[in-house]
């Protein structure tokens, strides 16, 4: 790492690997797990209920049986300009200094204007006191905070494993590198997909592959600057 | 202005008639629009109780009937403060018997307007964390969010809708007062302030509904231009538009004027007001609709022509889900309610009888309802990636609620007409006194009025 990136805080990033995806959801069952996701049941779910931090998108080009199918894994893209914290008249949403866009449960009154804001469509709302089904209840993360009925959430880049990867090279006395945090959705990608990292290090891998050719950002003319980098070889 | 020109005592009894004796068909509104608005409050304990789940937002439709509830009633309190300051301001002497029946709509359509921006929240409990006061959490809120903007614009305007009411209500309340006895006395004692009818009352009255008529306007303006900033200041297609701010204003104040000539035209049936709200204000209110309503046409096809032409994607699934899409009854319905039908309608003279501008301002109303509900559920539910497009329906909950804002409108103002005149009498007293001196100006006529208080 360089000297300058040391002086600053990590800034961090996520890189998706569109090539090498799947579609397989293991993400998405890795996020529900990690970050107390509630479950809706299937009625709710239909009528638009649902909650996913991480959802895989699909995309069929052609007619059958000359079908190709694309996947695109998305999540809270932490926009450098992010249209939803602005709105937010009690800043329940807001950028912190490493670059995330934070949603603070506690202040949310439930206005759902960032959700409506929102490029992406990645932030969620409680509408109706979370639930999970048995044996689920019994198995929530004691690291994340549940979330109450009325207040939006969504991605926060696994936050929970940020502070205890800081926490981890602080006690052994040395800066943030790759490895030390590794969000759920990046830890369990069957195809290694996916990546994540400080993009303020240059050395870093995210910094490595925001550089190529392949990289792209999604709706990038929104002027959103989103911290998640697609890599896509296009066609 | 009548040819006939009506004695002092039968003025006071026909205007306060409805106030002295209200009369079964009071009575029977009263009880059904207090039972509706039990109904529906019923139907909001229950939301409460249960969570925003049982209505039928969801994801991606996350404002739908409660913000255009909101934005509808909002519109329909521009009748009010706006038209009755605009024609006091111009000194447009047929407005007298009017000015009351608007002020009364703004101030109750705003109060119902301003419930939902609670009342829609994830936690309506905590609505007065918007307000800057010192507090715990060491927060203030975010002045940058058009929410906040919108807490400020509508507390003015309500707060300055209530005075502008109020203002030229005072010398009718010392009239009820002198003519009421006991608790009655003392009710309209207190509320008018010890009006005495001298000179230097009038005379101030006169400069404060004065400054209040002029400073109102800007403030009316603003209310409905920051309401339509919720919508404009995001980056959603069919949102952001640099027009939305005077095409809010024209819609609202469109809607506001067929509210009125709704209200006066009941007003007038039923309590038998016909020598005070003449044809006469029906056609000149008639006239403004119809101005409105070509405004109100002009932006739309402005709007819409400037989406297609531009022919961008985003813009795109947005407007062909409106002109020929899902929600195109919608769409059409409006351009048939707001234009097709009530244009054609007020400008030929022969039907702009009483009846023929309650039925273009019967259809202005509901296509302004569709109208907002067209703008704000359209554009949600087409967001940029199709993989997340969604639709919306309503579900009973949120059908009793708009049944209910109807429902205690009509409450609030059949209350407000069994307490307080609905016509100015004051200010038609003093009509007639102008009528009669037209070289004189309005200050210097009302003195004779004082005998009458």
């Amino acid at each position: 790492m360089t000297e300058e990136a040391k002086e600053k805080k990590p800034q961090w990033a996520m890189v998706i690997d569109l090539d090498r995806c799947t579609g397989c959801e293991a993400c998405v069952v890795a996020c529900r797990v990690e970050n107390n996701i509630p479950t809706v049941g299937p009625e709710e779910a239909a009528k638009g209920r649902s909650i996913n931090w991480i959802r895989v998108e699909r995309y069929f080009e052609g007619e059958y049986p000359d079908v190709k199918v694309k996947f695109m894994p998305v999540l809270c893209q932490h926009c450098e300009e992010a249209p939803c914290e602005p709105v937010c008249p009690v800043y329940a949403t807001y950028r912190t200094d490493e670059g995330l866009n934070a949603q603070v449960y506690n202040r949310c009154v439930g206005t759902r204007y960032c959700a409506n804001n929102c490029p992406y469509t990645v932030r969620f709302f409680n509408f109706f006191d979370p639930v999970w089904d048995a044996p689920l209840d019994k198995a929530l993360n004691p690291e994340v905070s549940v979330r109450t009925r009325g207040v939006m959430e969504k991605c926060t880049f696994c936050i929970q494993r940020i502070r205890k990867g800081q926490e981890k090279a602080k006690d052994e006395d040395r800066e943030v590198r790759d490895g030390d945090v590794v969000p759920a959705c990046v830890q369990t990608c069957q195809t290694k997909a996916m990546y994540f990292g400080n993009i303020a290090d240059p050395e870093s891998e995210v910094s490595r592959l925001s550089k190529s050719n392949r990289a792209t950002r999604l709706l990038e003319e929104l002027g959103t600057k989103p911290r998640v980098i697609y890599l896509n070889k296009g066609d | 202005m009548s040819e006939r020109q009506p004695t002092t005592a039968k003025i006071n009894s026909d205007l306060l008639g409805p106030v002295n004796k209200p009369g079964r068909g009071w009575y029977a509104t009263v009880t059904v629009s207090g039972l509706v608005v039990l109904a529906a409050a019923g139907a909001l304990a229950y939301q409460f109780s249960r969570g925003l789940g049982v209505w039928g937002i969801n994801r991606p439709v996350f404002w739908a009937l409660d913000i255009t509830n909101f934005v509808f009633w909002i519109g329909i309190s521009h009748a009010g403060t706006l038209i009755s300051a605009i024609l006091r301001v111009t000194g447009a002497e047929w407005r007298r018997p009017v000015t009351r029946c608007a002020e009364a709509i703004t101030v109750f359509a705003l109060m119902i307007g301003a419930l939902f921006p609670i009342i829609h929240l994830g936690r309506p409990q905590l609505f007065y964390w918007l307000v800057p006061y010192p507090n715990e959490r060491g927060l203030w809120p975010n002045f940058r969010s058009p929410l906040a903007w919108d807490f400020f614009a509508i507390n003015t305007y309500l707060l300055g809708s209530i005075i502008y009411l109020y203002l030229p209500l005072i010398p009718d309340l010392a009239l009820l007062r002198d003519k009421s006895r006991g608790l009655w006395r003392r009710f309209y004692g207190a509320l008018s302030l010890g009006w005495k009818g001298t000179q230097l009352q009038w005379d101030r009255l006169e400069r404060a509904v004065r400054v209040m008529a002029v400073v109102i306007i800007p403030v009316a303006v603003s209310v409905h231009t920051i309401v339509s900033w919720d919508f404009a200041m995001t980056i959603r297609p069919m949102w952001h538009s640099t027009m939305f701010g005077p095409y809010f204003v024209a819609g609202a104040i469109f809607s506001g004027i067929a509210a009125l000539i709704i209200a006066m035209a009941v007003i007038r049936r039923v309590f038998h007001l016909e020598d005070y709200l003449q044809p006469i204000h029906f056609n000149n209110l008639g006239l403004l609709l119809l101005t409105m309503s070509l405004i109100w046409f002009y932006f739309t096809f402005g709007e819409y022509l400037t989406t297609w032409y531009g022919n961008l994607p985003d813009e795109m699934a947005v407007f062909d889900s409106k002109v020929s899409g899902v929600y195109s009854p919608f769409f059409w319905g409006t351009v048939i309610c707001c234009f097709a039908v009530p244009a054609p309608l007020l400008a030929i003279k022969r039907f702009r009888t009483i009846k023929g501008t309650v039925i273009a301002s019967m259809l202005v109303v509901v296509g302004m309802w569709f109208e907002r509900f067209l703008i704000i559920v359209p554009t949600l539910a087409r967001p940029r990636f199709t993989f997340n497009w969604g639709t919306y329906s309503p579900t009973w909950v949120e059908i009793m609620l708009t049944a209910g804002t109807f429902a205690y409108f009509v409450l609030l103002y059949s209350i407000f007409t069994r307490l307080f005149p609905i016509i100015a009498i004051w200010e038609y007293k003093e009509g007639l006194a102008v009528a009669r001196e037209p070289s004189t100006s309005s200050s210097s006529v009302s003195s004779p009025l004082t005998e009458s208080t």
